[in-house]
């Protein structure tokens, strides 16, 4: 099992003919992931990496009923593609155009939730199940990919698109696979938030616990311990809360955008307290993730 | 994006938001002809992006022509030291020279955008004049919050919602509902990420005015408004990241001596932390980015250590998008280019880390390998506590 994606998840590439997207392409056909179809408007007729590109996400469906969609078009076209996607009954968007407008994010994001499609991202290397499929670009090369994930029973929720894979690659050194890894974008608008994902692990069999990498800015945090605490999930989760730093600086914006110290909101030491009070799991350094995770999964099966 | 004062209440008045009456003078003389144009008194107000300019003295009331170029004399070409400033201070070039008025009442009005529901949410508070952030704290109870479906946009009884709540005379409910509509057009069509006026005031001739403006921009939209790329001022920003920024960087300069070069915010975060706890300082935040060239690994060099205060370097990467040995070849060109002399301690991690580690290694350079990022981050405090300055 796994969340959001596996390998029978049907996929279509918007914006199939750019550079970036047709080198992820590649890199997930060659991990196995089923991409049926691209869209680039005015570009349809032509075809990348064997896979056949439409004008229009309609006439690409016609010919290949499809489950989701990478978006990968310039910022300015972002809301555009991911209505077009929605509107043709598209459930699941992943965003990996970085810099769209947050005004157009928000609309899209209010779409989605009248459609009941998920989005993950924007400024989202995508997510991967692995074994399965990968949908985006997150762990590059289907070589190196196979070298930092494995299959198993941990799932990966992250702001940071690198960790996802760096944390998987610590994972997996130590013997831990994983169920599904999402990196769910550094803007402070994304349509997956932890709250959002969570859940989805918690229904999912394979897996036994949930590594959630942290940052400053914003009240996803906050929320997560709000939802933990509400409702006692048996789903163990172990945090890592980077950018402890930023505590002490606020009004600068760090790398991410929504990585933001605001007056005093959106600071780490409060999202730390707040995860240990709900019961979750805090790693003080980025190598013991490993080590907690199978002490939680250890302590959960006996 | 931020912009100053007198541009924001520009862009209000463009939607017909209600502002004194007023223009910016960048000398005294200037100052004292629009003193003398508006008619006595006025206030004149330095502009600079940080907050808190009156309590630093950058605000200052004059009540004739002569007295408004004295004091705008004192206010332009001062280190403007606020707490929102560093402790240098900000230089002041500009004044804003606006008409006196006598104040009723001081209320706040704002537009941010809520991250959790993704709807922009108009704020308002009798509490005008103070952070928001600090009514929030002491009088909850006194913020009254509109969210805004930004599919339908916001509808009129949603103003004039906000309008009662603030315990407003009848007459000026109308007033007050228009001008949060004209707000909030002016938030959406700009891209703004924050709009607020505080204080709003209402005279005692019952007008409702934007004492003061701030409007702060979504860096994104930036490309469908060059009208707000216009207003951008380059002195307000830090010279090192404005020329990190030409490049793609993501620099930001702290006070510490552990220069950083890392690729991923997420990983660039944790090595900072890293670093303090194995008893070092950052000097500084560097993201390279994801698909980082030779070249851009030269420009990240050469901006990271044109803060003379770095004693050490850590290049931490994990290597997905970009492959550990162009990494390794981008290193080795700018450490010989650049002659760099203070030791450079390298993790390198992911796609083609052999190859990038043995090039490293046969370069005869004089690099410092570490195997982890603890081990990386212990390496480089030490090399930079040993090493000392030229």
């Amino acid at each position: 099992m796994a969340i959001l994606a596996d390998e029978k998840t049907r996929i279509i590439v918007q914006g199939i003919t750019g550079r970036e997207a047709a080198s992820f392409t590649k890199d997930s056909l060659d991990y196995g992931a089923r991409i049926v179809a691209g869209v680039t408007p005015g570009k349809g007729g032509r075809s990348i990496h064997g896979v056949p590109v439409y004008d229009t996400v309609e006439q690409a469906l016609e010919e290949h009923p499809a489950d989701a969609s990478v978006i990968s078009v310039p910022p300015a076209f972002v809301k555009d593609a991911a209505y077009e996607a929605l509107l043709n009954g598209v459930r699941l968007l992943v965003i990996v155009t970085e810099r769209a407008p947050r005004r157009d994010v928000a609309e899209i994001v209010a779409l989605a939730r009248e459609k009941e499609a998920t989005i993950v991202g924007p400024n989202s290397l995508g997510l991967i199940s692995p074994g399965k499929t990968k949908v985006g670009m997150v762990g590059g090369p289907a070589a190196d990919v196979r070298k930092a994930y494995m299959p198993g029973p941990v799932g990966i929720v992250s702001r940071s698109g690198g960790m996802t894979t760096e944390i998987a690659n610590l994972l997996t050194q130590n013997s831990i696979g994983q169920s599904t890894a999402i990196s769910i974008g550094g803007d402070p608008l994304v349509g997956s938030t932890f709250c959002d994902l969570i859940p989805l692990f918690e229904k999912d069999s394979e897996t036994k616990a949930v590594v959630v990498f942290a940052e400053p800015g914003g009240t996803m945090e906050e929320r997560l311990a709000e939802y933990i605490t509400a409702t006692h999930p048996k789903l163990p989760i172990i945090a890592f809360v980077a950018g402890r730093f930023v505590d002490e600086m606020p009004g600068v914006r760090f790398g991410h955008a929504a990585v933001i110290v605001e007056g005093d909101r959106g600071r780490t030491k409060e999202k730390i307290r707040l995860f240990q009070e709900a019961g979750i799991v805090v790693a003080q350094e980025f190598s013991e993730i490993a080590e907690l995770v199978k002490t939680v999964v250890r302590d959960r099966d006996s | 994006m931020k912009i100053h004062e007198y541009q924001a209440k520009r862009i209000l008045a463009e939607f017909g938001f209600p502002i004194p009456r007023g223009e910016v003078a960048s000398t005294p003389g200037e100052a004292r002809a629009i003193a003398e144009n508006l008619g006595c008194p006025v206030v004149v107000k330095a502009q600079i992006h940080a907050g808190g300019r009156g309590k630093g003295g950058g605000i200052k009331l004059a009540s004739n022509p002569p007295e408004a170029e004295d004091v705008a004399s004192k206010i332009i070409g001062m280190q403007l030291v606020t707490p929102q400033t560093s402790p240098e201070g900000t230089k002041v070039k500009r004044v804003l020279v606006e008409e006196a008025m006598r104040i009723r009442k001081e209320l706040y009005l704002g537009i941010g955008i809520d991250r959790s529901s993704a709807f922009p949410v108009i704020m308002a508070s009798e509490a005008g004049g103070m952070e928001i952030e600090e009514v929030a704290a002491q009088f909850p109870e006194k913020i009254i919050k509109v969210a805004v479906d930004p599919s339908a946009g916001l509808q009129p009884y949603q103003g004039r919602k906000l309008a009662h709540n603030l315990g407003l005379d009848p007459p000026l409910i109308k007033v007050t509902a228009e001008a949060v509509a004209k707000l909030y057009q002016a938030f959406e069509v700009k891209d703004c990420s924050l709009a607020e006026i505080n204080p709003l005031v209402v005279t005692e001739d019952e007008r409702l005015l934007a004492l003061d403006a701030k409007m702060n921009f979504d860096d994104s939209a930036l490309f469908r408004h060059p009208e707000i790329r216009e207003l951008r001022d380059l002195d307000e920003e830090a010279p090192l990241e404005v020329e990190a920024s030409k490049y793609d960087i993501n620099y930001i300069k702290l006070d510490g001596n552990v220069g950083c070069m890392v690729n991923g915010a997420g990983l660039a975060m944790s090595t900072m932390d890293i670093i303090k706890l194995a008893g070092g300082e950052p000097a500084n935040f560097l993201d390279v980015g994801g698909g980082a060239s030779a070249e851009q690994v030269e420009n990240a060099f050469r901006i990271l250590l044109s803060d003379k205060h770095v004693r050490a370097v850590l290049i931490n990467i994990f290597g997905g998008i970009l492959r550990c040995d162009r990494l390794a070849e981008g290193v080795i060109q700018a450490v010989k280019k650049l002659q760099v002399q203070v030791p450079v301690v390298i993790r390198m991690e992911g796609t083609n880390v052999e190859l990038g580690k043995r090039m490293l290694k046969d370069s005869g350079l004089n690099f410092i390998t570490a195997e982890d990022m603890r081990d990386a981050a212990e390496k480089v405090v030490r090399a930079a506590q040993t090493v000392h300055p030229p």
